[in-house]
């Protein structure tokens, strides 16, 4: 047992020993290795098949054979633009900003007082109540808004209770958003997107809302700021960033979802499940791939415009 | 699996789709099928409906099943390989025999296709210049379902779903009738002005000329006015009549039989003008790697106890006529419930394609789709 291993049996471990001072003495080597895996993910797989959705677009289909035709046309992005498809774009994006408008403004109070004054138990119990939901199945959620919103749901009920059937038909007699009951109006997915989205606006708002120091509330009141000064001109411009940051989320969650309108609704529409029909059975890939360009390019000004406001010192 | 493809002499005689096998051998020990959901069950989900496990010990070969939601994703699933069966709808099938990736099958070498309904022994969507590219599995039909306390006699017709109308209960049908959320509906629109504008000359629902065509974009244009939300998903439907106040809709014979068995004021009925349909067919794939366990399924397949039993589980009905008879699943009504009498009054479906009748003058698929998700933003 004591006598020294032979020459071989220690070759592994000066092996290692080689390969570990190779890399100690080379560092940007070994994060060379480390994100060659990653890098290649990105590069290749995630960038690549984006490539290929971009050049999908810039081909068409022939009416007659139902084929693709492979060369370069803008015959596509035409019919982007014509008027029923420029609806759905259309009513893509005005759900997604009406849901990120109301996101942010139901989200403020909360992660205010979560960020400011909540103690900390409380604080942990809130965290955990906004989060639990995540934990549920996305598709039972929508499935339970369909059951909330209802003609004959839960809702509904409390509404004939309390009597106010009145302002439940004003609301569903609206042009273009109304509809024959809550869940088949614009309202339904409406909700249930604002449901669906609200943690991911309160918890960058909140992380931005503690990031405001006390020292520059005590300031503006030293200098004779009311609360509503203080709010308005310090907490409000510096929690803003978060606000943005949450609207990154929600707007582009709404923006690609395609579960939702087609559980809630009026059955019109949405971008995701126009790239969803046309790739499928049309087999109209070009279309599809078009229509998925749109979210990008929105995407990417939305961003630019994010980060321009400080977004993503907030995240 | 590579090894016994290039080992078995049973593979060297179907070089391709024209050659049908001639003579079965010893089954492979596999068998790996493409199927809808629900089509091949083993008694997971309920273990009364397993009608896998016994042609496993009776044959030895050992059956795995891939699920695909759209015939959409067979195609590409057949396309990719790797399967010995499918069970394909009206509208793959044709692209699965143009495409070359289905063998034509031998009927001699299959003893109980004799059994099969006549009227789908020769059915166009599996039939090609006299050769049979497989073997019909099982079809359905698109029903009217309504609600038995508006309306206490059936609709004869589908004016109650197209045309603005007082219902039998005195209110407005606007809001209360939905539906089917995908392009093929068109046809369902066709159907009906085949019967109610005869000047337009609809021969057939899938093959519609541009004028024909607009007529039915027109009917589906006033319809949307009466429709809150189109039906896609089966269980939001039936969702939709217990708590939606939907009163009538085109529907599978599924919801009803889901409906009635909760009790739901329910009924289904096929109107004056017929109704669309689906019709399936389990076909082989031209380079299947088990060929002799897959003519073994399709036997298998046709027997009245698998027939009767994937019915019941289904809401489909059989294409043999005795399954019907004695299947404890089924229930002596069964085949009648979910549409067995209806055969005559079916249109089923086949994608629409831009050539028919040898020349260039329907309106394709593609435009079918384009046109219907125009109707349905139109609101």
């Amino acid at each position: 047992m004591q006598n020294i291993p032979p020459a071989s049996a220690r070759r592994p471990g000066f092996q290692l020993r080689r390969v570990v001072n190779f890399f100690y003495h080379r560092p940007r080597g070994l994060l060379a290795l480390l994100l060659l895996a990653p890098l290649l993910w990105f590069g290749v797989v995630y960038l690549g098949s984006l490539g290929a959705l971009l050049i999908q677009s810039f081909f068409h289909l022939d009416d007659f054979t139902g084929q693709v035709v492979r060369e370069f046309t803008l015959q596509t992005y035409g019919e982007l633009l014509s008027r029923s498809n420029g609806d759905i774009i259309l009513r893509t994006v005005g759900m997604a900003a009406s849901v990120t408008i109301a996101a942010a403004i139901l989200a403020f109070p909360l992660a205010y007082y979560m960020a400011r004054h909540a103690p900390p138990r409380l604080k942990a119990a809130l965290s955990l109540a906004i989060l639990l939901p995540l934990w549920s199945n996305y598709l039972v959620r929508v499935y339970s808004w369909k059951l909330i919103l209802a003609q004959e749901g839960v809702l509904s009920w409390f509404i004939r209770l309390f009597h106010l059937e009145g302002l439940l038909n004003l609301l569903l007699s609206l042009p273009s958003i109304g509809g024959t009951s809550l869940s088949v109006s614009a309202f339904g997915p409406f909700l249930a997107f604002l449901y669906l989205w609200l943690p991911y606006m309160i918890l960058p708002m909140q992380a931005a809302l503690e990031r405001v120091p006390l020292s520059l509330t005590e300031a503006s009141a030293d200098l004779g700021g009311r609360n509503w000064a203080t709010f308005r001109w310090v907490i409000l411009p510096l929690g803003f960033p978060g606000v943005v940051a949450g609207s990154i989320f929600t707007f582009s969650l709404t923006l690609g979802d395609f579960i939702v309108p087609s559980i809630l609704g009026n059955s019109s529409l949405f971008i995701g499940q126009v790239a969803y029909i046309q790739q499928g059975t049309a087999g109209n890939i070009p279309i599809a791939a078009a229509f998925t360009v749109v979210p990008m390019i929105i995407m990417t000004f939305y961003l630019i415009g994010a980060k321009r406001l400080g977004a993503f010192d907030a995240l | 699996m590579l090894v016994n493809a290039v080992c078995d002499p049973s593979l060297a005689l179907s070089p391709g789709a024209n050659v049908p096998l001639q003579s079965l051998g010893a089954g492979e020990g596999k068998l790996s099928i493409l199927a809808w959901p629900g089509y091949i069950e083993r008694g997971e989900t309920d273990e009364s409906y397993d009608w896998v496990t016994g042609f496993e010990n009776g044959t030895g070969c050992k059956v795995n099943v891939k699920t695909a939601a759209t015939s959409d994703e067979m195609v590409t699933l057949m396309n990719q390989g790797g399967y010995d069966l499918v069970t394909a709808s009206g509208d793959a099938t044709q692209r699965l025999i143009a495409g070359g990736k289905v063998q034509q099958v031998n009927t001699d070498l299959i003893p109980s296709w004799k059994t099969v309904d006549p009227r789908l022994q020769d059915a166009p969507w599996h039939t090609l210049e006299g050769k049979h590219y497989g073997v019909p599995y099982q079809w359905g039909s698109n029903v009217l379902m309504y609600n038995t306390q508006t309306f206490p006699k059936p609709p004869t017709s589908w004016d109650v779903v197209f045309r603005e109308q007082q219902l039998p209960d005195g209110k407005s049908n606007k809001g209360r009738v939905q539906a089917y959320d995908g392009a093929i509906y068109i046809a369902d629109a066709a159907l009906y002005l085949k019967e109610h504008q005869p000047e337009l000359g609809i021969t057939d629902p899938y093959e519609l000329n541009q004028a024909q065509f607009d007529a039915a974009i027109a009917l589906l244009k006033g319809q949307r006015q009466l429709i809150g939300r189109y039906w896609h998903d089966a269980n939001v439907q039936v969702d939709d009549f217990v708590s939606e106040g939907v009163v009538a809709s085109s529907a599978w014979p599924f919801q009803v039989n889901l409906l009635k068995s909760k009790e739901s004021p329910i009924d289904s009925t096929i109107p004056l003008e017929g109704a669309t349909g689906w019709a399936d067919t389990t076909m082989v794939h031209t380079q299947a790697q088990h060929p002799n366990c897959a003519y073994k399924w399709l036997e298998h397949s046709l027997s009245p106890k698998v027939q009767g039993d994937v019915a019941a589980w289904f809401g489909s009905v059989p294409v043999v006529p005795a399954a019907c008879k004695g299947n404890a699943l089924l229930g002596a009504e069964g085949c009648a419930t979910n549409g067995s009498e209806n055969f005559e009054k079916i249109s089923f479906w086949r994608t629409p394609v831009a050539m028919c009748d040898g020349e260039k003058k329907c309106v394709p698929y593609s435009k079918w789709v384009s046109s219907y998700i125009a109707i349905i933003g139109s609101k």
